[in-house]
């Protein structure tokens, strides 16, 4: 399990405990994330699923391969430096206490 | 208290209907009512990961079963609406129910096309790939060494090929037409597919005619072919296409073309009733066409609860796809319809590269296997209206980011 925190740009906040194993984007869904869409069911086609991952926690969030990488192009909100897919994100032990920021689109 | 929207269908254009609903704060109540025993599934996992058995059921629902009561939205499985009353603006169910709404959105998707039962379509061991129920049905019998035979070469074949190979059964193809993917892509995409599959072991072919499925018990048990040659199968996959479901719009007399047809806010010949996804026939580009796709379920669901919510909408989404079948990501965007020229840009190795389709000078779709810098800079040169010349596009060292942002 890992408690994870999305953090919307009006400074509301969701937060909820995320079985491991499972992506991001489907704990993002389930608990109605705004934003978040994750049309392609997570197999980097759609690019709905961005977020910025608080700068602390950027490395405990894995790899960046390059499917990912090229895919972080499209997102409605232009990529930083911290930008990922959540669908690429597995939740596990190590990422308990995990803080995203959800960007929104125009 | 307001009637509610009715939704008939629980697929994606639902859920994404739902979930804008529900982001936009609307009030109006939502009674989803779908003949399945799921709440909206994602399908394309199915041919996939899920016959694979890699993927649990509950990881295929669009939302859990409980977010929809969290979003005050009633929920109805396993009805089938019979007949919709449009005078009245109510809806009749299989189990005599009549139900008022105040809107009716269509989600009703499409149904796989069978074989004929006079051919052997309904001998056991013959299967159509759709729904959870059909996976469900065939995974215990897709056993290693176990003879398939899929009649179809098709994305939903492919991929079914591809799971089987990796699950160990001997896999025959069959394709009528003269090449796989005949009707939905170039041959240069069918080419690189026929290679990938004869290369992980598939007995392709094409311009093969069926003649029938032969039983043994009420079991299929071999295919026999137009040349007289005979296929031994243990199971058979059909593969054929799908048909819309518009039996419910057609009986209530709303204007119908090989989907229910809508307008551009998705709304059909009768204003209270919208259609979305698969079910739906629209103008694109001048020509009325339907699509199969995850993209035009979820734009279309999405784009119809902004309508009913006031927003000045239109439908204008650019179409994409996917298809993942053994290491290749197959993805796509735009529609190669009315093309008259391919281009064909190497990737960084044999295994990728991709197809852009023109007509004459311009651009239209792009089939990008493993390069997924052609689909996701090909997106936006596409959504940014360029077209950029065959020559700038086959040489490897034009950089598409530098393209699609200049």
């Amino acid at each position: 399990m890992a408690n994870i925190t999305w953090k919307m740009e009006d400074g509301s906040e969701i937060s909820a405990e995320v079985k491991d194993g499972l992506n991001l984007m489907e704990a993002a869904t389930a608990n109605n994330v705004p934003h978040i869409e994750g049309e392609c069911g997570g197999c980097l086609s759609c690019a709905t699923c961005h977020v910025f991952v608080d700068p602390e926690w950027f490395a405990k969030t894995g790899e960046i391969d390059d499917i990912e990488d090229t895919m972080l192009e499209m997102t409605d909100v232009e990529r930083e430096d911290n930008s990922r897919l959540s669908c690429q994100i597995v939740a596990s032990p190590a990422l308990d206490g995990l803080v995203l920021h959800v960007p929104e689109p125009e | 208290m307001a009637a509610p929207i009715v939704i008939v269908g629980a697929g994606q254009a639902a859920a994404s209907f739902i979930s804008r609903h529900v982001a936009l704060g609307s009030q109006q109540p939502v009674l989803l009512i779908g003949d399945e025993a799921h709440p909206p599934y994602q399908r394309p996992p199915l041919s996939k990961k899920y016959l694979l058995g890699e993927l649990e059921r509950e990881r295929l629902f669009i939302r859990p079963l409980e977010w929809y009561a969290d979003q005050a939205v009633e929920l109805r499985f396993d009805t089938r609406v019979d007949a919709i009353d449009r005078e009245l603006k109510k809806i009749v169910t299989a189990d005599g129910d009549a139900i008022e709404y105040d809107k009716l959105l269509l989600c009703t998707g499409a149904s796989a096309r069978s074989l004929p039962a006079d051919i052997g379509g309904t001998l056991d061991g013959v299967f159509t790939l759709r729904s959870i129920a059909d996976i469900d049905k065939m995974s215990p019998q897709f056993q290693a060494g176990r003879k398939l035979l899929i009649v179809g070469g098709g994305y939903i074949g492919l991929e079914a090929a591809a799971i089987s190979r990796q699950l160990g059964l001997e896999v025959t193809l069959l394709e009528m037409a003269d090449r796989i993917l005949q009707r939905v892509a170039a041959k240069e995409t069918s080419n690189y597919f026929r290679d990938l599959h004869t290369g992980h072991g598939v007995d392709l072919r094409e311009s093969v005619s069926l003649t029938r499925l032969q039983g043994e018990d009420g079991a299929v048990c071999a295919a026999e072919l137009e040349s007289g040659e005979v296929i031994d199968a243990d199971l058979v996959l059909v593969g054929i296409g799908s048909s819309p479901n518009i039996e419910l719009a057609q009986a209530a007399g709303l204007d119908c073309d090989n989907g229910v047809r809508v307008n551009e806010i998705c709304q059909t010949s009768d204003p209270s009733i919208y259609a979305a996804g698969d079910c739906t026939s629209f103008v694109r580009n001048g020509q009325q066409i339907r699509l199969e796709s995850v993209q035009n379920a979820a734009d279309q669901g999405d784009l119809v609860a902004r309508v009913l919510a006031g927003e000045a909408v239109t439908y204008t989404a650019l179409p994409w796809f996917w298809s993942d079948q053994y290491d290749c990501k197959l993805q796509i965007v735009g529609l190669n319809q009315g093309h008259n020229k391919t281009v064909i840009r190497p990737g960084t190795d044999a295994s990728s590269q991709s197809v852009w389709y023109y007509r004459d000078d311009e651009l239209l779709a792009i089939d990008a296997m493993n390069e997924p810098k052609s689909y996701a800079f090909g997106r936006k040169i596409i959504e940014a209206g360029k077209h950029p010349t065959a020559a700038q596009v086959a040489d490897p060292a034009t950089d598409l980011k530098a393209l699609a942002m200049s």
